[in-house]
């Protein structure tokens, strides 16, 4: 019988010994090379973390073999980031090269610090989710192949994050990323009336939709939707297994870019969308690494050193961005929903 | 199953990024619900779709969360697929291990699962993807006598996660790991048995770098900050101007509110205090020199949220300084209040950003009684369209 409501394990046990001895005592810290972090304490100890990018759907010998390797170099201790790459932590210095050494051999890459592409934050897709409009582990392994050298480098003018979302209940962080892939549909649920008399709550299907386009249909004991009035979120089909909406044909991906969370220099600012659609393209996805490649190369040309891509795009205007970028403008990427008017731009001054 | 050919998933085994069909791959050759799972994925790619039915509602004893039941819509072609649940496993602060821990989620895991894991989900969790309803309980159970316990899922509190914090971090304005851990356990109950609205996330990042992205990526972002001034080490700055950085251009001139000034001649950096909003700017470009403040706690901001329904929420401000410290008892009061309130108001599946966003800020922060201060708003409001309660007109 299972122990209830213990917890997760404490962390005070997983901590390496340098850590324990010098927590909350870091003085400052340095990049000496791409994946690598140096960091320096009151007492002058020096905790030396390689980081390593990460698939994140992984198998038991990748996290053996990561164990394995931290035996070796770092007394049995690791950790994980945010972005889901791996940190080995290193306390004797004399260990760094030969680590880097052995994660090559593995094909492991290090990188992932400084003013580069980290990991893509990313979620199921077809691997295991039930609402996806497209994968996400192969759209995120095409656009690391084909940004891979941003990884292991730190030349872009500041740090760039890209995260991908297979469907718009966004889950990660794509509604607040430089570069955001989300998977969307293009057409209504197909409606399934004996799928949502049988198993659905009917108002909370109906309260489910942004824009209102559901109504009950009490003659069927099911719902109507209003085609017009959807713009195909697919929070319906979470609601109800009778809303099937995936559409193989119709299905693809959204670019936005721009957005960022933390606080330094300018507030915390969303991603914004600049490319409403673009098809799914398996296994490989060139449309979409192309996109992104363009994106990229256009910031890194373009913006000031140690400025974010929304930064670069507000200070040079999103008209300039188009222009840039060569990314087509259209009336799709006009904000039509309830918070759109402070999008307008309601100046005189902009850009020809 | 008869071996079937993977030409799609194959093509994503070449390039330099560790590729997830070569893990798909290893955890085939052991587990033939893996193997299936590489076959579906193909099929997905040729057919531009996923194969996975809605829904499933799976979980374990005691608890109403924590398990995310998935059923293949293509069960006779892929019998191990009938059933490929995932079993969200609380991490551990900061996403620690050592190898021990690792090794103990491994074998309970290649026993009984697929073999296939997240580290992490995006919310913390540990992720340990497919396994079928019988293997569910014993997960639990021999997870549980190792230590272990579930992560959220549901219209609970989700699992809690934070940054690296002191640990590895010297602008950790509060203890990240000690708050999450700590708050962690205090919930439990709310964690483990949904009873809410809707879903409830925490996140805490030791400075406005916010590492987490709590302000996006949480209902209740804890941000570490500072009161008083930040520190400057004027050794430190002459070291930096003798290794060649332009102060002036690269830190002064980027700070959003103009309150550093760098004297060129002295090469003396100083700060107005009351001017700086403390953005961690000049700290992330000079960390030899510039520290965080010593008076320190965190900025609580509230709502964040996805696109659902009514569009992203970033997490606003309500209260702007608070310190975290001890058994973290004024932000367990003040979390009391705020979910008592939400779960009394709260519409089903509306997110607490939701909720405010429909009842207003007034009538929120009036029923958990704080103070409204100008630090909770950009700007006021440029409508005259103001609610007086009764009791403030004369009658």
């Amino acid at each position: 019988m299972a122990i209830l409501d213990q917890g997760p394990l404490n962390y005070k046990e997983q901590l390496p010994p340098i850590i324990h001895e010098n927590y909350g005592k870091w003085r400052y810290h340095e990049n000496p090379k791409p994946g690598v972090l140096k960091h320096v304490s009151e007492s002058g100890a020096e905790l030396y973390s390689v980081r390593v990018g990460s698939p994140r759907l992984v198998s038991l010998d990748f996290i053996r073999e990561i164990c394995n390797l931290a035996d070796e170099y770092c007394d049995g201790y690791l950790r994980f980031t945010a972005r889901h790459n791996v940190e080995f932590l290193v306390s004797d210095a004399a260990k760094v090269e030969p680590l880097i050494a052995a994660l090559g051999e593995r094909g492991l890459p290090v990188g992932g610090t400084g003013a580069s592409i980290s990991n893509i934050v990313h979620t199921q897709g077809w691997v295991h989710c039930h609402t996806p409009a497209t994968d996400a582990s192969g759209v995120v392994k095409a656009v690391m192949d084909d940004l891979y050298e941003y990884f292991v480098s730190s030349k872009l003018p500041a740090q760039l994050k890209i995260s991908l979302a297979c469907c718009l209940n966004m889950c990660g962080a794509a509604h607040c990323s430089d570069i955001a892939i989300v998977g969307v549909h293009r057409t209504p649920p197909r409606i399934d009336h004996e799928k949502i008399r049988k198993g659905t709550e009917i108002p909370s299907l109906v309260a489910s939709c942004p824009t209102g386009a559901i109504r009950p249909n009490p003659k069927e004991k099911s719902v109507v939707v209003n085609d017009a009035k959807c713009m195909y979120c697919g929070n319906c089909y979470t609601m109800s297994p009778g809303m099937e909406i995936i559409d193989p044909d119709n299905d693809g991906i959204a670019i936005l870019v721009g957005g960022k969370v933390a606080n330094a220099r300018t507030n915390p600012m969303f991603s914004r969308m600049v490319i409403p659609f673009l098809p799914n393209n398996p296994p490989r996805w060139p449309e979409v690494t192309d996109a992104v490649r363009n994106i990229v190369e256009t910031y890194a040309a373009n913006a000031h050193k140690g400025e974010k891509m929304g930064e670069w795009i507000e200070r040079i205007g999103w008209e300039r961005f188009f222009t840039l970028t060569g990314i087509e403008f259209n009336e799709k990427l006009i904000d039509d929903f309830i918070f759109s008017r402070e999008t307008f731009r309601t100046s005189a001054a902009f850009k020809y | 199953m008869a071996e079937k050919r993977t030409p799609q998933l194959d093509e994503l085994e070449k390039g330099q990024w560790p590729s997830f069909v070569t893990e798909i791959k290893k955890a085939a050759v052991k587990n033939e619900a893996s193997k299936e799972l590489l076959h579906l994925l193909e099929r997905s790619y040729e057919e531009k779709r996923g194969h996975w039915k809605h829904g499933g509602i799976v979980g374990v004893k005691g608890y109403g969360g924590g398990v995310i039941g998935r059923y293949s819509d293509l069960p006779e072609e892929y019998p191990n697929l009938a059933a490929f649940h995932t079993v969200r496993v609380n991490s551990p602060s900061g996403w620690f291990y050592n190898t021990q821990s690792l090794r103990t989620i491994c074998d309970i895991w290649e026993k009984r699962g697929s073999g296939l894991m997240n580290f992490h989900g995006a919310t913390g969790d540990a992720i340990l993807l497919g396994t079928t309803t019988d293997q569910l309980q014993p997960i639990f159970d021999e997870l549980s006598e190792e230590g272990f316990d579930l992560g959220g899922s549901g219209s609970d509190l989700r699992s809690p996660s934070c940054c690296v914090g002191p640990g590895r971090c010297e602008h950790a304005c509060y203890d990240t790991l000690e708050a999450c851990y700590n708050i962690t356990n205090e919930y439990q109950d709310e964690l483990h048995r949904p009873m809410w609205p809707y879903k409830f996330k925490f996140k805490f990042s030791g400075c406005a770098n916010d590492c987490t992205a709590s302000i996006a990526r949480s209902d209740c972002a804890i941000i570490g900050t500072w009161r008083d001034s930040l520190i400057i080490d004027q050794e430190a700055v002459k070291v930096y101007v003798a290794e060649g950085l332009n102060i002036q251009d690269v830190v002064c001139d980027r700070c959003p509110t103009n309150a550093l000034k760098f004297n060129a001649e002295t090469q003396e950096l100083s700060v107005i205090a009351e001017e700086c909003t403390r953005c961690m700017h000049c700290i992330n470009r000079m960390p030899k020199a510039i520290t965080p403040g010593k008076e320190r706690g965190a900025t609580i901001l509230i709502g964040g949220k996805s696109t659902i329904v009514q569009s992203a929420f970033m997490g606003w401000v309500i209260v702007p300084f608070m310190k975290m410290e001890g058994d973290f008892e004024e932000f367990k009061d003040l979390m009391g209040r705020i979910w008592e309130w939400w779960d009394e108001n709260g519409k089903t599946r509306e997110r607490i950003g939701e909720t405010i966003y429909r009842l207003g800020m007034t009538n929120f922060l009036t029923a958990i009684g704080l103070p409204a201060v100008p630090q909770m708003v950009y700007r006021p409001r440029a409508n005259p369209y103001v609610f007086w309660p009764e009791d403030e007109i004369k009658k």
